[in-house]
């Protein structure tokens, strides 16, 4: 499937703001973390902005961005309108909730209850988007029991990642959710490793013959395209990375979003979190990049069954 | 509304295409996109038609394969388009309602007004189906020529998709697959005809009538291929000559 910046901008950058808004939420409501007005501010400040900033870049792969509102109507059937539901909903108690953290110093009773709320709907933001790829069955790598898990897991990740590195900013006491960070990594790791051995592994049962009913035969293959150039569906469906390009690209992904940061983490542990800021900011670039590789890959991995029809033997 | 339709549909329109007889001319294809061009909507687009990178999009595409029919290679000509599904994925993953499927008569369409040109709906079929048209920024789709069919300004011999009036050889139908008397289900029947990749469970409407078995398969010792010249298996005079001839001018 061809990787469309726009959208892998889109399911990173609000990943990981819907990941940050649920630890701000969770940790906020339940003491963990200081409710002091400038953290909070830049705290959901930042939230807001990655989540906003990713549903923008979203609609610039639209062919008409500005009847987008028209998204909101069918959650009935669609997990892309049911998505678009759930990140407007979530911003409701999100933002109650930043209003109580800023403006009153309070994440008690009411506040807490929207604090709560917000980080669930935060979660289920992040489940709709997954959903939008996962209930494809046209493409076998994303038909997938483990694409929810690893976008959440990764939001997650990614979230108290970017939360760790403005705790350290504000000189708090960086230790536990760095601990918490490093967890997290692991955790989307394990399941994102999961994830590449189980595509790589999964034996391809679509056949061109099926595709064209030509059953009969033992052999179907293409003897001329219909077109001298490639159109919208091969552009779109037909993208298809070289092994060894994606061989390379995983084992970046594989530093930059999980190894490194962990590293750099635990170094900070080690020394005594004397170099919070510096160790933190730079395991936020690391992840950043390694997400966006690792995001690029699952749509560079993903192959559509109508490429079958364009002498594709096997899907 | 891209909910499917609470009730199934009244007529299940659809096409049925014949494999034996197409011979991949395009002329399908192109009447497709000159009707297409000139009706309802904004034309579909042809974008730089005669410079580096001619692009636009195109509901009907004719493929050309290889295939064994009957133990002997043949060429298939494979047209293909929107198959009018019966519970089409493309339809309920639209977020917007723009991708519908009519309830008189099952025809699935895109509404040109309210697609926002996501492309959601060309990753759930897996024919194919729909392309977006860059210039247009919507999806685009076989409309089965709902504005053929139905109109009462061309003369009713004409009230046929674009595509099945343009075949020369007659290998396009169109008809109510729902209606187990009406000709098209009649053909079905006779040439067991197939809905592609039924295991999807979308339901495909339009059918493909397989390529017929050969008639030399009647003629007693004849052979549908030619044997290749095998030494080992000369046992006639002209047999045991072309073995010689092949052995002197092998050396």
């Amino acid at each position: 499937m061809h990787p469309a910046y726009s959208v892998i901008i889109f399911t990173t950058a609000s990943g990981a703001g819907y990941g940050l808004m649920f630890w701000l939420g969770l940790l906020g409501a339940t003491g963990y973390l200081p409710v002091e007005r400038w953290f909070g501010a830049t705290s959901f400040g930042l939230a807001f902005v990655l989540v906003t900033a990713g549903l923008l870049s979203s609609t610039f792969h639209l062919g008409h961005p500005e009847r987008a509102w028209r998204a909101f109507s069918q959650w009935r059937s669609s997990w892309l309108s049911r998505e678009a539901v759930a990140a407007f909903i979530a911003y409701i108690p999100a933002g109650l909730a930043a209003v109580g953290w800023v403006f009153f110093e309070d994440l008690s009773g009411f506040w807490g209850i929207m604090a709560v709320a917000g980080a669930l709907m935060a979660v289920i933001t992040i489940a709709c988007t997954a959903m939008i790829y996962a209930s494809l069955a046209t493409i076998r790598q994303w038909h997938n029991p483990l694409v929810v898990p690893v976008y959440v897991s990764l939001g997650l990740a990614t979230g108290v990642l970017v939360l760790t590195m403005v705790v350290s900013i504000f000189s708090y006491n960086a230790r536990h959710p760095e601990i918490l960070t490093m967890a997290l990594l692991v955790v989307a790791l394990i399941l994102k490793l999961a994830y590449w051995n189980k595509i790589e592994k999964q034996e391809k049962t679509w056949t061109i013959e099926q595709a064209t009913g030509l059953t009969a035969s033992t052999r179907v293959s293409q003897l001329e395209a219909p077109h001298t150039q490639a159109n919208y569906v091969q552009r779109e469906m037909g993208y298809k990375i070289a092994r060894k390009h994606g061989a390379k690209l995983k084992t970046y992904a594989i530093w930059l979003a999980f190894l490194a940061p962990i590293l750099l983490l635990g170094l900070d542990i080690a020394s005594g979190n004397q170099y919070s800021v510096i160790l933190t900011v730079l395991s936020v670039l690391s992840a950043t990049i390694g997400v966006v590789i690792e995001r690029w890959l699952f749509f560079a991995q993903a192959q559509h069954v109508v490429t079958l029809f364009y002498g594709t033997e096997r899907a | 509304m891209t909910s499917l339709p609470t009730q199934p549909a009244k007529k299940k329109l659809g096409l049925v295409i014949d494999l034996e007889i197409c011979v991949g001319c395009q002329a399908c294809a192109v009447s497709c996109k000159e009707w297409n061009t000139q009706g309802y909507s904004a034309p579909l687009s042809d974008e730089d038609a005669y410079g580096a990178d001619p692009h636009g999009a195109w509901l009907n595409r004719i493929h050309s394969y290889e295939a064994d029919i009957d133990d002997e290679r043949s060429t298939v000509h494979f047209p293909r388009s929107c198959l009018h599904c019966e519970e089409p994925a493309c339809v309920t993953v639209c977020p917007t309602g723009a991708s519908y499927k009519r309830e008189e008569d099952g025809i699935v369409l895109v509404n040109p007004d309210t697609c926002i040109g996501c492309k959601l709906c060309s990753w759930a079929c897996p024919y194919g189906a729909r392309e977006y048209d860059p210039a247009h920024g919507v999806m685009k789709k076989c409309t089965l020529c709902v504005d053929r069919i139905y109109n009462e300004n061309l003369e009713e011999i004409d009230r046929v998709p674009a595509c099945v009036k343009a075949c020369p050889t007659g290998a396009r139908a169109f008809g109510d697959l729902g209606d187990e008397n009406s000709e098209v289900s009649k053909l079905v029947e006779a040439r067991g005809g197939y809905g592609l990749f039924e295991e999807f469970g979308y339901k495909p409407v339009n059918q493909y009538l397989p390529p017929r078995l050969r008639r030399n398969k009647n003629i007693e010792g004849a052979p549908f291929a030619l044997e290749p010249t095998n030494a080992s298996k000369a046992n006639t005079t002209t047999g045991r000559l072309f073995q010689w001839a092949d052995r002197i001018l092998s050396r």
